[in-house]
């Protein structure tokens, strides 16, 4: 459809109840803000999912590149010490 | 207890829900995009919820055995006492985002008063009415806007659907005596206070959508007295078709 085509896409940000984050839940094609946070709204809302919602043009979002995974995350995978289970709490400490 | 005239009233009311949100729910499969497919489809749905509302209390008020299903399904259309605004077919995009703009112009303050009545059942329907029809005005003057303001097509085709469904908006703030003797026990709304509002609302929307707003001239009426057009009973037919052929079924 070239009318779809035209309009641009909507990144979608839910946030489920009052002092969580807003997550990202999916897209929507609109216009403008006004008529994607509506399109939000329909689209992401009907269960009861939402206390507020965001909107953002997906060309506003950068996204760091497939292609340089390894560099990006792999370095962090052997790095146990950043895990709280790496950690043993002794005994004499009791309940934390 | 039997109640006619606040029998009728509720039915009305009912069956403006009803006629509306079956006609939104057309759109399934239809709609241009798939965001305005689940739009319409949540519009049509709280429409429907309201006419419930209406239909379970019209059915008390009549006191003769018959419950929602019995008054939504086993009606012909003269039996029908909604607007004749809501039964108009769906037409082009256009045409259904004018319907709706002129009747959530009317709604939305029509439940904000409802609120008040002195109906217990009825201001609970409309408490929650109230709500929604705030979101549906909010949706119809959106994409009026869009649409009017939008390219040379999309204006034309805006500007024909005001000019094609305008005679029908007369009927919004037309009353009988038996509604008129409703207003005045606090039950119902006087629905001529409704018109100043209605024409704020549409007087903008059309002003910010570089529409033209129609010369009044002759309204079509007859609704509530269940005259309708041929449209209505096509619709009927249809949404009717399985309980007419399986009375009472249920899933």
């Amino acid at each position: 459809m070239s009318d779809r085509a035209r309009l641009p896409l909507w990144e979608v940000f839910i946030r489920p109840r009052n002092g969580l984050a807003h997550r990202h839940v999916g897209s929507v094609h609109a216009s403008d803000a006004e008529m994607a946070l509506m399109a939000a709204r329909d689209v992401y809302t009907r269960r009861g999912e939402g206390r507020s919602i965001w909107v953002a043009p997906a060309t506003a979002i950068a996204a760091s590149d497939p292609d340089e995974k390894a560099e990006m995350f792999d370095p962090a995978d052997d790095k146990t010490y950043r895990q709280p289970t790496d950690y043993h709490v002794p005994k004499e400490v009791g309940d934390m | 207890m039997s109640d006619p005239a606040l029998f009728r009233y509720a039915l009305g009311l009912a069956d403006d829900q009803l006629v509306l949100g079956h006609r939104l729910s057309q759109w399934t499969g239809h709609a241009p995009i798939l965001e305005e497919e689940l739009a319409l489809g949540n519009i049509a749905l709280d429409l429907i919820g309201q006419a419930r509302g209406l239909y379970q209390y019209a059915g008390e008020l009549e006191d003769a055995d018959r419950d929602e299903d019995a008054l939504a399904y086993h009606r012909d259309a003269r039996g029908y006492l909604n607007l004749t605004l809501v039964e108009q077919p769906n037409g082009d995009f256009a045409k259904t985002i004018a319907r709706q703009l002129f009747y959530t112009a009317m709604a939305l303050p029509f439940w904000q008063a409802m609120t008040a009545s002195t109906d217990q059942r009825l201001a609970a329907v409309a408490a929650k009415a109230e709500k929604e029809s705030a979101y549906h005005l909010r949706h119809a003057t959106e994409w009026t806007a869009r649409l009017g303001d939008g390219t040379d097509e999309s204006h034309r085709r805006m500007q024909a659907a005001i000019d094609q469904l305008w005679e029908f908006t007369g009927e919004l703030f037309a009353a009988d005596s038996a509604e008129a003797d409703l207003a005045a026990l606090g039950i119902a709304t006087d629905r001529a206070s409704l018109r100043a509002i209605w024409d704020d609302t549409v007087n903008q929307a059309l002003a910010e959508a570089t529409l033209a707003r129609p010369a009044d001239s002759w309204m079509t009426e007859g609704g509530r007295d269940g005259l309708h057009g041929e449209d209505l009973g096509h619709m009927l037919a249809e949404m009717q078709s399985l309980q007419r052929m399986h009375p009472g079924l249920s899933w």
